[in-house]
């Protein structure tokens, strides 16, 4: 599972407010390569949240370069890009776990498949 | 990509090990796979440089495909850890990694997950006849991913039915069917009695509102002429 895919999920568990970011255990890391398209990095830097997609990067260590903040002029620098790339596309989480922020539920990882399945009484 | 190129590429995506009678888990072949996919790149473009989510994408036929394509960002769902490990050796047959993250989920839980968001949908869903309604849950959930339009395989008789239900209920601003295809379904379940039957499916492309003024009268027009050609030449016409 790539931190794009995980800046897409949150713990849908009925009642939970503060269900993202989800928090990653990272017991297994893989990386492998993805083309380089900086349009469409652009356009994703729009639609991801960028703090949840920080606090994925710190906990797959690939968060080096990576600013709090995003300028105009590092979306059109392909140094930072490139980094931008790595962290987004490129890293994956192969085993491990998602933590709901709220509940503590986790959300396994396995052969880069997180389980998001509720239990019944989670519905 | 050529049609042919697409096809033979997906030739060799493995089906279900053993299909699940309750999950509807009837493998969608290569050829109306790759002709579905083809169809929609090459009349809407909405597969290159998409997000495109794929709902009970079972082996990951669906996925790949899109993925061949040229989608950057493939999310491949679906309620069955057995079907996703085959998706997943499927996808490691490809020399070079595909950009498809598989997510075990249920599809009737989707609507919770509010961040998923999808340029386009893609789905072979269940036909409805093990489960009821299933159908049309494949189709609200695929709405809920707030996409600019949903491509989705569905039985010709359920026809009317989806038309009103996706433009009076689920909001589409168009609710269109691309083409008719048989859908050659070999026996794969124990209650299958003939070796292999054909069914009767559309192709639809359902739009939402956003997107809606974007399609041009000009697609139209070439999707009336690619339909036309689709329909001479069709896999379970042999």
């Amino acid at each position: 599972m790539k931190l794009l895919t995980h800046n897409f999920l949150q713990c849908h568990i009925k009642g939970v407010k503060n269900g993202y970011p989800l928090n990653i255990e990272a017991v297994k890391i893989e990386e492998r390569d993805a083309d380089f398209d900086p349009d469409f990095l652009r356009s994703m830097f729009k639609r991801i949240d960028w703090k949840a997609f920080l606090v994925g990067a710190q906990a797959l260590g690939c968060a080096e370069g990576l600013p709090q903040a995003v300028s105009e002029e590092q979306l059109q620098d392909d140094g930072f890009l490139q980094k931008f790339h790595h962290a987004l596309l490129e890293v994956c989480l192969e085993e491990g776990s998602l933590i709901c922020p709220e509940t503590g539920r986790r959300f396994p990882v396995v052969k880069g498949i997180p389980n998001m399945l509720l239990n019944e009484d989670e519905v | 990509m050529k049609l042919k190129e697409l096809h033979a590429l997906m030739q060799d995506i493995e089906p279900f090990a053993q299909p699940k009678v309750q999950l509807e888990q009837y493998p969608t072949g290569a050829d109306i796979a790759s002709r579905m996919l083809y169809t929609i790149e090459s009349m809407f473009n909405d597969i290159e440089g998409n997000i495109v989510v794929d709902l009970g994408t079972g082996t990951g036929m669906l996925a790949i495909g899109a993925a061949l394509l040229g989608s950057p960002c493939v999310v491949a769902l679906d309620v069955d850890a057995d079907a996703l490990q085959v998706a997943q050796d499927n996808c490691e047959q490809f020399e070079d990694p595909l950009p498809i993250d598989f997510v075990l989920c249920d599809v009737n839980q989707l609507q919770q997950q509010q961040r998923l968001q999808a340029d386009t949908v893609i789905m072979n869903p269940p036909f409805g006849t093990k489960m009821k309604g299933a159908d049309m849950a494949f189709l609200q959930a695929a709405c809920s991913l707030g996409p600019k339009q949903i491509y989705s395989l569905n039985k010709s008789s359920t026809r009317s039915h989806i038309q009103k239900a996706a433009l009076k209920e689920l909001g589409c601003s168009s609710a269109e069917v691309l083409a008719e295809l048989r859908y050659n379904l070999p026996a794969t379940m124990r209650f299958h009695k003939q070796a292999s039957v054909d069914i009767e499916v559309d192709l639809w492309r359902f739009e939402l509102p956003a997107a809606a003024a974007a399609a041009g009268a000009a697609a139209v027009k070439k999707m009336k002429r690619m339909t036309n050609r689709m329909m001479l030449d069709l896999p379970g016409q042999r």
